[in-house]
């Protein structure tokens, strides 16, 4: 009686059971396997190769992989230049929308707006627009007598490149310029004042109280910036594709063509990994940045 | 330390005028309170003479210099905030510095006078702490060192006590009168509250719809109001004002029941002029409970039926009827009173005011 009891769990883990059961079957497992088959040579056209056990094998091959490396830093040059970019744009967008006196609403609206889009939208807007030949910038360009060269905006490699930053900061100024107006919004406006009084020209007031004050806002940013940059697949896939000739390849693109056109699953299973744990690095970064930054001001929240 | 001149200064928002026109003039080292009721401008004065709010009309000058279009940092003055307005990023030590080191001073000169600061303020002890991890007096305090040590030509303070209970208000009062003493900056004090401005100031400006009513040193502004509105604003209970007409010596009141016409006043009201009588709780006691500061001749003595009392402890209110309306007294070395009870109650006529009832300005002349 008393061994049966024992092995009843309690009726919290049973209610939580079907929640849990999901999960598993939709998060962990798939996680799992595809962690474990980062250790295989698994090929999705030979099934069996899943259980040839070759420990770090891909993981080495990764580390001398030079079209690896090249992805990778042409991935961090993106997102070092998206993301300084975006959060320039979006601190100077909240700050002129936050001065506006009328409309403001709308203006805040109209910010959100390319938040709305899908990404892959973004890359079908940004292909069309970048077209050397139909494409509404050289046509604007040829208009206004600029040029009279169709510019090859996504033949070039160093062109594409932009274009797909372009592409990437329009698509997500949105989320610093939301946070960061949250937070001016919040501000104390008689700190500034003090300052004005304490002697501070306008740029000294943005430098030593504007800023420290919306600073922890721009982590938070950085923060969902950082979980969601792969988002930026979307936008180069339909853009360049990686071309022309891997010029713009990125992590992401190279790894969907690791796995799926040379069907080297278990090799892109490991670029993945690599990449992911990065990311987490970087997020991990931001959040440290943010408390210290929260505390900093004395935050509340 | 400087001279400030308000000449014909005008505040407007749009087509709103909120200031309209003002004159004063601060010599230096003074200390000046500007007080008034809610919404009569006071802040905002404040802020046009600190630069924060653009000037509509007229001109200021600070050292005999005209200051309208200069921004803040090029005025030399220092502010103190009501609600602090301490930079919540930064300890006490750099909140204090922040001004020396926006003017480019360095830190080894910084350092010290701070420290010289928060001795005279008792913060040296705080000087590691953020603004959250101070209590309200605390961070009100750091507020003044934010000002001081930057030895300004003048002090802005915007009711820097009226977020703080009454003890502490009390104690930082008598901390604010005596950096004055040390420092010898020119102050422009603004609150709502008689009592600071009363202790504080060399001389007080009371301002009331935009306009100046009356500036004067405390005693002037007590002994001698103005108007009716400076009269009812200074002192605690404010002063007895009571409608009233003048019928050959005598000031009768609406009901009927008079009093002689005061003697200083004999020749400038004639009969039939309407007016208003003021005269303060100080003046109107029972008969062996107050001090006439005229001669005996200008007391007038009758009998006053006691409606409620508010024993203070050294003195007692006394509420009672008189011309149809209810007069607060004061009663010294009080012995208790039953609500109800007729007393002998002394009228020190010397020391009432007859206001012109259409204007509210005194008849004193
Ligand atoms: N930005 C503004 N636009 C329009 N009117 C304003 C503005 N700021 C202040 N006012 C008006 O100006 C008047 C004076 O305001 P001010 O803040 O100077 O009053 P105050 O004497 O300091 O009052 P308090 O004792 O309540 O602080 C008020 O009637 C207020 O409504
Ligand atoms: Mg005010």
């Amino acid at each position: 009686m008393g061994a049966l009891k024992r092995l009843r769990p309690s009726t919290p883990f049973l209610l939580l059971l079907p929640a849990i059961v999901v999960l598993a079957a939709v998060v962990v497992v798939p996680l799992l396997l595809s962690f474990y088959s980062s250790f295989t040579p698994f090929r999705l056209t030979q099934p069996a190769s899943l259980f040839n056990f070759v420990g770090f094998r891909n993981y080495g091959r990764i580390l001398t992989d030079v079209e690896f490396w090249t992805a990778f830093g042409r991935t961090v040059l993106l997102l070092t230049v998206a993301l300084n970019a975006e959060m320039l744009l979006g601190l100077g967008l909240a700050m002129l929308v936050e001065k506006a006196t009328a409309g403001q609403r709308l203006l805040r609206t109209i910010m959100m707006f390319p938040m709305m889009f899908s990404p892959i939208l973004v890359g079908f807007q940004f292909k069309f627009m970048f077209n050397d030949n139909i494409g509404l910038i050289n046509n604007a360009l040829q208009s206004l007598g600029l040029t009279d060269q169709a510019i090859p905006w996504l033949i070039d490699g160093t062109l594409a490149f932009w274009a797909i930053v372009v592409a990437e900061v329009w698509s997500s100024t949105s989320i610093f310029a939301i946070l960061i107006l949250a937070g001016l919004l919040a501000m104390p406006k008689e700190p500034i004042e003090a300052a004005r009084v304490d002697g501070c020209t306008p740029w000294q007031t943005f430098r030593y109280v504007t800023w420290p004050f919306v600073m922890p806002f721009a982590y938070i940013a950085m923060t969902i910036r950082s979980l969601d940059v792969a988002r930026a697949y979307d936008i180069v896939k339909i853009m360049t594709d990686g071309g022309p000739a891997k010029r713009t390849e990125l992590l992401w693109t190279l790894i969907s063509r690791t796995a799926y056109a040379d069907a080297r699953m278990g090799l892109a299973n490991a670029m993945a990994y690599f990449a992911i744990f990065l990311s987490i690095l970087f997020t991990v970064y931001f959040f440290r940045k943010l408390a210290a930054a929260r505390t900093q001001i004395g935050a509340e929240w | 330390m400087a001279t400030v001149s308000l000449q014909k200064l005008v505040k407007r928002y749009g087509a709103l005028e909120i200031v309209h026109g003002i004159d004063l003039e601060v010599a230096d080292r003074e200390f000046i309170a500007l007080v008034g009721p809610s919404g009569c401008g006071k802040s905002t004065t404040l802020r046009m003479i600190a630069g924060l709010e653009p000037i509509s009309g007229g001109n200021l000058k600070i050292g005999g210099r005209i200051v309208n279009d200069l921004p803040p940092r090029a005025r030399n003055i220092s502010m103190v905030f009501q609600s602090y307005a301490l930079y919540p990023h930064m300890t006490v030590r750099e909140n204090m510095g922040f001004s020396l080191k926006i003017a480019g001073m360095k830190s080894e000169e910084i350092a010290p006078r701070v420290e010289e600061a928060a001795r005279t303020l008792d913060l040296t002890h705080l000087l590691d702490r953020r603004p959250s991890q101070l209590s309200g007096g605390q961070r009100q305090r750091v507020a003044m060192g934010r000002a001081i040590v930057r030895n300004p030509d003048v002090f802005l303070f915007d009711e820097p006590l009226s977020n703080l209970d009454a003890k502490l208000r009390t104690q930082l009062r008598t901390e604010i009168k005596k950096l004055h003493a040390k420092v010898q900056s020119t102050v422009i004090y603004v609150t709502h509250d008689q009592v600071e401005a009363m202790t504080l100031a060399d001389r007080i400006v009371i301002m009331r719809d935009g306009h100046i009513e009356q500036v004067g040193t405390p005693e002037e502004v007590f002994q001698r109001p103005a108007s009716k509105f400076v009269a009812g604003f200074i002192g605690s209970p404010p002063m007895n004002l009571k409608d009233a007409e003048i019928a050959d010596g005598r000031v009768v009141f609406v009901n009927g029941d008079s009093l002689p016409l005061p003697r200083r006043f004999a020749d400038r009201v004639t009969a039939g002029r309407k007016v208003t009588f003021g005269l303060r709780p100080d003046d109107l006691y029972p008969a062996g409970h107050g001090i006439h500061s005229g001669q005996e001749a200008d007391v007038h003595k009758a009998d006053l039926r006691v409606s409620i009392t508010e024993p203070l402890g050294n003195e007692t209110l006394v509420f009672s009827e008189h011309g149809g309306a209810e007069w607060v007294g004061r009663m010294l070395n009080p012995r208790r009173l039953r609500a109800g009870e007729t007393l002998p109650f002394c009228f020190d006529l010397s020391q009432a005011h007859l206001f012109d009832r259409e204007t509210g300005r005194t008849l004193r002349g």
